[in-house]
């Protein structure tokens, strides 16, 4: 009976659509949607990246073509939004991993900023190596 | 006592509704009016519809939890000017079945909880220097979890895995690990290691924030990752 009537009983979940829903949220559950996010956007940049090698396929002209695209300012500027994803995610992911195995945990938070000072010391360096080199 | 009048936006749902919707409300409230207070005035004066569910109103029962602008809390204890916004939205917790209004189902949360076993009391850690009356082999309190659910509304990994057992859940498990006091602890470990176990928690932390009571489920899940860790590297005793 009790089934029953739990049956009539709208669940009110938010499905992946609660990973991101970081209003009001702390710290940790921020850094979680941005994990969540940067992963799924490199997920995205590898299947690009395989459509993109798919064209060695199709002969030198091709490829050089894609190769003087990929050097204007506009191309260089994807490659230093995928440098913040992949060094947010690479280092948050550390952060994870740590924090997972039970490794500073109630220090999450100043472990996610130490890092987070890393990645924009990282980042910097690297987008003066995307855009001025 | 100075007063104010503070608009309430208020998530409304009865059973047969094809959609929740809000209704607003206006409450006269002091300095030392909860959020609980003002939804009891609301059904009091002005709609004796609005289902709430309550208790105690000391944080000790559980039973008042509810998300307010957006977080989750006990409205028993949250302070309505303390909130500082001239509008305050209440809604029910998340990720449990929804009864009526503010009140959700919270027998599929008690279900997988009560898997754990936990006594309702403890040895206490409080006084370790106080004497111990003469046939009392050391004093007790109550377990820290008032079962309220506001772990398990807050967590974004329940929000997308129905079968995850929930920082409560596992919470309480790690407090039988600590303290067995005659529970078998394998079968609880087996419970938890698994896909849908402490395993399936992605560190959000969201659910230590969130409790009322300084459980700590986040901490509890990764002292449970350590304690199966341990355990496959046969380093445990226990």
């Amino acid at each position: 009976m009790l089934q029953e009537t739990r049956a009539l009983h709208p669940v009110r979940r938010r499905g992946w659509k609660g990973w991101f829903a970081v209003r009001k949220r702390h710290l940790g559950y921020v850094a979680f949607a941005l994990n969540r996010l940067t992963g799924l956007g490199l997920v995205l940049y590898l299947i690009i990246h395989l459509v993109v090698l798919s064209m060695l396929a199709r002969g030198p002209e091709t490829w050089d073509a894609f190769i003087e695209l990929a050097k204007s300012p506009a191309f260089l500027l994807l490659d230093v939004i995928l440098l913040a994803g992949i060094l947010f995610h690479g280092l948050n992911g550390l952060r994870v991993i740590l924090v997972g195995l039970g490794i500073g945990v109630h220090r999450h938070k100043e472990l996610f900023w130490g890092l987070m000072l890393l990645a924009a010391i990282l980042f910097i360096f690297g987008a003066w190596g995307f855009l001025v080199v | 006592m100075s007063e104010q009048k503070v608009t309430f936006r208020v998530f409304r749902y009865k059973q047969g509704d094809t959609a929740p919707h809000y209704d607003t409300f206006t409450v006269t409230v002091n300095e030392r009016t909860t959020v609980l207070e003002a939804l009891q005035a609301i059904r009091r004066d002005q709609d004796g519809t609005l289902v709430i569910r309550h208790s105690c109103h000391h944080a000790s029962c559980g039973t008042c939890g509810m998300r307010v602008n957006g977080k989750e809390v006990l409205a028993c204890v949250t302070n309505v000017l303390e909130l500082g916004t001239p509008t305050v939205t209440v809604e029910p917790l998340q990720n449990a079945p929804l009864i009526s209004d503010l009140v959700v189902d919270m027998g599929p949360f008690y279900e997988t909880f009560s898997q754990a076993h936990l006594p309702f009391v403890r040895r206490s850690e409080y006084l370790p220097d106080a004497e111990v009356a003469e046939g009392v082999p050391f004093h007790m309190r109550f377990e820290s979890c008032i079962e309220c659910g506001l772990c398990v509304s807050a967590c974004p990994v329940v929000a997308s895995d129905a079968e995850y057992l929930g920082p409560a859940a596992l919470a309480a498990v790690w407090r039988v690990v600590q303290e067995p006091r005659g529970t078998e602890v394998p079968p609880l470990l087996d419970w938890v290691n698994s896909e849908h176990g402490c395993w399936r928690c992605h560190v959000a932390l969201e659910c230590s924030e969130v409790c009322p009571s300084n459980v700590d489920p986040g901490g509890n899940i990764m002292a449970l990752r350590q304690e199966l860790v341990r355990r496959a590297l046969g380093l445990s005793h226990g």
